[in-house]
């Protein structure tokens, strides 16, 4: 494997640290919770807009709207959050694929 | 395993990957756009898989995990004796010879009467500019006819696209791209599917199938992707039951954990237009039996 | 309507081999349909080979057979000519039998 450092590494890393140091500081009400889903949700439009969209963000949305149902905003927070870094990752995937899916080609 | 981990430690694990697949890529072509070569590509991807597995005869290759492993191959040739698909293959034919509300049949529909053409689809419609499949055909016919169009994913399309494979076996498969910019993109399009990582498992259907052909998934033996096409529609033993193109193409897409397209999406067709292509002459073998 | 059953034997003068398809659905009634209600269980409990009125072949079957049992063995005895008869029962009284020539 390459041992290359890439600009974009150390961004997806801190990216996954923000959301889990915000997840750390929420309040769990139903408010946050809606904007956290909604963020999600917009993401994985945007992943769905790509032809990307990977079953367990879907999974994801679905236990935290579950979770929200029962009245457990603490969590369906964390599990929205969970959702939208799924489907940013997703995202990702569909973006860099667009010019990295040439290296497997058979030549 | 994978599935007992923690989803945001498999997004971690997702995103790293991704980025040493994309930072271990070939050291960046110069991407001048290079002109879609469907002839070389065709010749590219079949000498990747002779070289790969020169004891394997060129034909064999349309038996998918069976011409990997010998033990697979006495028990298939075995199979092949009393195939499973022998119901669904009957109850194709008297499908395709029952005639339409209206009086027509699904003969009216095709050249030949539809006996012998599979290897002859995907075809590129110029009219349309698209990739019509013969699962799309057949629906189409139904729907000329006045007839509900079956499900992509169910036994009556299986059996209808069994019946006509089984009057085309042995026939080299035969793809046409003809001098339209709109038919080579298809192709291209295709081939892009092909090759990209999608799914939360970052998994292309090279990666099975043209990095690890033999090697086993599970429980499972990898197929080649030369000739893979040539076999479908296939009797599953895992679906106790014959399965469509579509079916094949949706259910490899959610086990890497992608949410499927609607079956016969422009992806799709474009796909199996590129994989019937480069498997060009070699015998149809369908309907398949697989494990 | 056409026989569930699907049967070849050969002979080589000494040994027949038999080889049968049988289309049941086998449902081992743990199954949910789309609507999520149990599929109820329905499977072949009994299959019997017969030749020369003498039974060769008999298998008491559950669940664990899956769709569309396929069967393979062989028996000393039958000529060329000679008819085997196959039969099955299930578990909902449903049978179906059909005679095949020793090939």
């Amino acid at each position: 494997m390459s041992g290359r450092k890439h600009p974009i590494v150390p961004l997806a890393a801190s990216m996954l640290l923000v959301a889990s140091l915000s997840c750390a500081h929420a309040d769990g009400s139903d408010a946050d919770f809606k904007a956290a889903y909604a963020a999600a949700d917009t993401a994985e439009k945007e992943a769905g807009a790509l032809r990307n969209q990977w079953t367990t963000t879907e999974s994801t949305l679905a236990a935290a709207r579950k979770a929200a149902e029962a009245g457990n905003f603490e969590q369906a927070m964390a599990l929205s959050k969970e959702a939208e870094a799924l489907a940013k990752a997703s995202i990702f995937q569909a973006t860099s694929e667009k010019d990295a899916w040439k290296a497997l080609e058979i030549r | 395993m994978i599935s007992t981990m923690r989803a945001r430690f498999m997004t971690c694990l997702a995103s790293a990957a991704l980025l040493l697949a994309a930072c271990c890529g070939v050291a960046p072509q110069a991407s001048a756009a290079e002109a879609p070569n469907p002839v070389a590509d065709a010749k590219a991807f079949r000498d990747y898989f002779t070289k790969k597995f020169p004891k394997v005869k060129l034909e064999d290759f349309v038996n998918g995990p069976y011409s990997m492993n010998e033990d697979m191959h006495r028990q298939w040739e075995e199979k092949e004796q009393f195939p499973p698909y022998e119901f669904a293959l009957e109850a194709g034919k008297e499908m395709f010879a029952k005639p339409f509300k209206n009086g027509k049949t699904y003969a009216d529909c095709f050249a030949n009467g539809g006996i012998g053409v599979r290897q002859n689809y995907p075809i590129f419609d110029e009219k349309e500019g698209k990739v019509i499949t013969l699962e799309l055909a057949l629906n189409r016919c139904r729907q000329a006819n006045g007839e509900a169009p079956y499900s992509y994913v169910k036994d009556e399309m299986a059996s209808l696209t069994a019946y006509m494979a089984f009057t085309s076996r042995g026939k080299p498969m035969d793809i046409n791209i003809p001098n339209d910019g709109r038919a080579l993109e298809a192709f291209e399009e295709g081939k892009r599917y092909f090759y990209t990582r999608r799914g939360q498992l970052n998994f292309s259907c090279a990666t099975c199938h043209v990095q690890s052909p033999g090697e086993r998934i599970r429980a499972e033996v990898l197929a080649p992707a030369l000739g893979i096409m040539n076999a479908m529609p296939i009797y599953r033993s895992e679906w106790s039951g014959m399965g469509t193109t579509s079916r094949r193409f949706t259910s490899c897409n959610s086990q890497i954990r992608g949410v499927p397209l609607e079956p016969q999406s422009d992806e799709y067709r474009n796909l199996e237009y590129y994989l019937s292509y480069v498997s060009n002459g070699l015998p149809i073998s369908g309907p398949g039996a697989r494990p | 309507m056409a026989s569930t059953i699907r049967v070849r034997a050969t002979s080589n003068g000494d040994i027949t081999e038999v080889q049968a398809l049988i289309q049941h659905p086998m449902d081992t009634g743990f199954v949910k349909d789309a609507k999520g209600e149990i599929i109820p269980p329905h499977f072949i409990q009994r299959l019997t080979f017969e030749h020369d009125g003498k039974p060769v072949f008999i298998a008491d079957w559950g669940t664990a057979v899956s769709k569309d049992p396929y069967v393979k063995f062989s028996f000393k005895g039958g000529k060329k000519g000679d008819e085997l008869k196959i039969g099955w029962l299930d578990n909902k009284g449903a049978t179906d039998a059909t005679s095949a020539k020793i090939q």
